[in-house]
């Protein structure tokens, strides 16, 4: 009998072991009120993301900003005018990522300082890893439960999720940032009135992110901490080649051929254990077998921690970070830069929408603010430029101007993907379709394109 | 493993009517539950407003209500499965692997058959195969067991690993989406392939159904039937029951098929009911929470229901924790960790004194 007990005992911890394992990793309880912080945001929040003028010439390639084509009389916005909103936000990850999740949580602590007749509700680690028997979809059931009147998806992960919420709730609109169903002209569009997407054109924050790698290679070898492979990250990944090989070659005047490329995908935007690969170890690989700047595309902060870890064993090794505004704080001296998303501007203009009632069906690719892309009321999409680059800050600067007033345009021809088809004909200019649905990885770079 | 219960052991139910045992169990729980409460003030909030949340989250709405019917299908199935591995004298941990097997079986189906067969008889044929897959699954622990003496609780957990491998290799490999390779899943099958559900929520009365029916045979089985007697022989003392002429090895596999037969069906029931596509986490680790529900309830079928019930909603209503008290929501573990700790504390004890 007592056998029995202790068997009983064993197989309890055992099954509590495995249960904890697999529960949320645990972050710290969120301190953070979600409720509006105090300033008395009485200065003109006109933040709005239309990233206007001048810039034209840049973006012209990839024109499809907001193409708010409010359908006024839509039945979607039934819902009437109302003085004050509650923002429902629904993470995939730990909301103190220093990544991804991070930005989006930050993003909306800027609407409720900008407005503070807007608060949110957030729930993160929204994957069924983290929270296994949970959906997007019934989160985001519980927030509008809750009293939430616009939802926003944080995750490409999202995708089948906020399609399903925006049916099942028509009068309430839906956010899905990274997805394509509201691109008419994209492959996948979906007709449903109530659903919304939101991107920053992060080509270019990773077109400056492979420069300051080049600038900050000494062995010409960088490498490219990636997530899941898809279309984003495809894209994601090509950019940042552009924007290495470009300063590799012309500012640095080296042959293309010595420089390396890199990618290892881990499988998912961030760590799971037993499930992905681990970006720490993938991180240390790279820092390891001579590659001596990484660039990280996946929400946490594994190559900053690695590289910060690997340089104070005298080794010179370099980081890209990002997602995440203050990623250089993570390991000030050998941060190259950091790539980030702005998406409070968008999140407010989309939040004085709903609270007019005018929140219907957009795509919304917004791009920096040319003029400062680091403005956090109008850039979407900005770069932080590191200690590590040191006296080649001057030339990052050179290539980020050269992008902004368009002299410099990266994705035009001849361009060729990774199995030598051709992607782009000599001198010919993108479509932001093709740009957005980026099939391949491109020639010269090394990884897959594809899951075996 | 079942080899091993010691001779003579007192029979597991009566232990429940003896007045002192009544009073250890109350007091194991009160104890229990003042530990939670210390632990819930550790992190700031007050036990009484987790108490009001996770009831508010698991039936404040229909959805929620309805997510804990769509919890409890699956979990039924697995605690009455395990019933019989535990009459038995077995410890089934490997009932996770079973419910992915089941899992991956059912998508197999969906997913070949899809538009050649009528939708109703392919999500049918997806729920025997998951059966089917569920079933193999386990009498490979069974097989393990009787003929290779490995304890199925090391064969099961091994086993559980490479049902995630397994898993994980199709959802990244031959079964991905187009141009994705990503944990998050397979393309969603075609609403066709849905399990019917109550309105536009997440539970089905198929789903719920077919666990009812499962839980009333296994009731049925456990009280009323020889199969259910001997099965509780083998458990409680193989010698004698071997001496009794009764088949052990027999008996041991049927409950081995037996519960991977119902955790498979959980799984195909989390790919057409619930997801809808098959994702890594098919599981949702309700094989683990049947674990507990099956030690909690002193292998007695007839509390199935109720327990489940409760763990259930528990679950569902965890999801309030941080998005109201911005508290772990794994703390809903933790509680059902120290309830069930204490039952099987109690148990122990009562059990305990009398035999010295």
């Amino acid at each position: 009998m007592k056998l029995r007990f202790i068997t009983s005992l064993t197989t309890l911890a055992i099954a509590s072991l495995v249960i904890s394992a697999c529960g949320a990793t645990p972050t710290t309880a969120p301190t953070q009120s979600a409720a509006p912080t105090t300033a008395p945001a009485t200065e003109a929040p006109t933040a709005t993301v239309q990233p206007t003028d001048t810039a034209a010439a840049a973006t012209a390639t990839e024109t499809p900003t907001t193409a708010a084509t409010a359908a006024a009389t839509s039945a979607a916005t039934a819902a009437a005018t109302s003085t004050s909103l509650k923002v429902g936000l629904i993470l995939v990850g730990p909301y103190n990522d220093k990544g991804w999740n991070q930005a989006n949580y930050e993003a909306m602590q800027y609407v409720t300082q900008k407005d503070p007749n807007v608060t949110f509700d957030y729930v993160d680690k929204v994957n069924s890893s983290d929270r296994p028997n949970t959906t997007g979809a019934q989160v985001a059931d519980d927030l509008i439960a809750k009293g939430a009147k616009l939802i926003i998806f944080d995750s490409d992960d999202f995708k089948d999720d906020a399609l399903a919420t925006a049916k099942k709730y028509p009068n309430i609109p839906i956010i899905h940032t990274s997805g394509d169903y509201s691109w008419k002209d994209g492959k996948n569009y979906k007709n449903q009135n109530n659903l919304i997407n939101i991107m920053g054109q992060m080509e270019y924050g990773k077109m400056m992110a492979g420069c300051a790698a080049a600038l900050g290679t000494q062995t010409g070898k960088i490498g490219f901490l990636g997530p899941l492979i898809n279309d984003e990250t495809r894209r994601l990944a090509d950019s940042a080649y552009l924007g290495a090989k470009y300063c590799w070659t012309t500012y640095l005047k080296k042959d293309a051929k010595a420089l390396q490329f890199k990618v290892t995908w881990i499988g998912y935007w961030f760590n799971i254990p037993g499930v992905t690969l681990d970006p720490t170890k993938v991180a240390d690989d790279f820092f390891n077998g001579g590659y001596d700047v990484v660039i990280s595309s996946i929400d946490t902060p594994e190559a900053a921690t690695e590289a910060k870890k690997i340089a104070a064993s005298g080794k010179n090794v370099k980081y890209v970070h990002y997602d995440y505004k203050n990623g250089c704080d993570l390991a000030p001296d050998v941060c190259l830069g950091a790539a980030y998303f702005n998406w409070g501007p968008a999140y407010l203009d989309a939040a004085h929408k709903a609270m007019a009632g005018t929140l219907t069906q957009y795509f919304a690719w917004n791009p920096p603010d040319w003029k400062d892309i680091n403005n956090p009321d109008t850039s979407a999409v900005g770069f932080i430029e590191g200690k590590a680059l040191g006296d080649k800050k001057s030339i990052e600067d050179q290539f980020i101007k050269g992008l902004g007033d368009g002299s410099i345009d990266l994705f035009k021809g001849p361009l060729y993907l990774q199995d030598g088809s051709l992607y782009l004909k000599d001198g010919e200019q993108a479509t932001p379709q093709q740009i957005w649905y980026m099939p391949q990885l491109l020639q010269g770079m090394e990884g897959a394109s594809s899951s075996k | 493993m079942a080899e091993n219960a010691p001779p003579n052991s007192p029979a597991l139910s009566p232990t429940w009517q003896h007045p002192r045992n009544t009073w250890l169990q109350v007091g194991a729980l009160v104890i229990s539950l003042a530990i939670v409460a210390l632990l819930i003030s550790f992190t700031g909030a007050s036990p009484v407003s987790v108490v009001a949340n996770l009831w508010d989250g698991a039936f404040g709405t229909t959805d929620q209500a309805a997510r804990v019917i769509a919890t409890l299908a699956p979990l039924l199935l697995c605690s009455s499965g395990l019933i019989y591995t535990f009459m038995a004298g077995l410890y089934n941990l490997g009932v996770e692997g079973q419910i992915i097997i089941g899992a991956i079986a059912a998508t197999a189906i969906l997913r070949g058959l899809q538009g050649v067969l009528p939708a109703t008889l392919v999500v049918a044929l997806s729920i025997v195969a998951g059966m089917l897959g569920g079933m193999l699954w386990s009498l490979l622990a069974g097989v393990l067991n009787v003929y290779g003496k490995i304890s199925e609780i090391f064969s099961g957990l091994g086993l559980n690993f490479v049902a995630q491998g397994l898993i994980i290799y199709l959802i990244f490999g031959p079964w991905k989406r187009p141009g994705i390779a990503s944990m998050s899943g397979t393309e969603p099958f075609h609403q066709s392939l849905w399990l019917v559900r109550f309105g536009n929520t997440d539970a089905s009365p198929v789903a719920l159904g077919i666990a009812v029916v499962l839980l009333i045979a296994t009731i049925v089985v456990m009280r009323n039937t020889h199969f259910g007697l001997r099965l509780k022989a083998v458990g409680q003392n193989p010698r004698a029951a071997f001496l009794m002429g009764i088949p052990a090895t027999q008996l041991l596999l049927s409950a081995f098929a037996l519960c991977g037969g119902f955790a498979g069906i959980a799984g195909a029931l989390q790919v057409s009911g619930l997801f809808h596509r098959l994702v890594p986490a098919i599981s949702s680790n309700l094989g683990f929470l049947g674990l507990l529900v099956a030690m909690l309830v002193n292998f007695s079928a007839l509390w199935v229901l109720p327990v489940a019930f409760f763990f259930s909603a528990l679950n569902v209503g965890s999801l309030q924790l941080p998005m109201v008290l911005k508290l772990e929501s794994s703390l809903s573990g933790v509680i059902q960790g120290m309830l069930v700790l204490a039952a099987l504390l109690s148990r122990g004890l009562s059990q305990w004194k009398p035999s010295r």
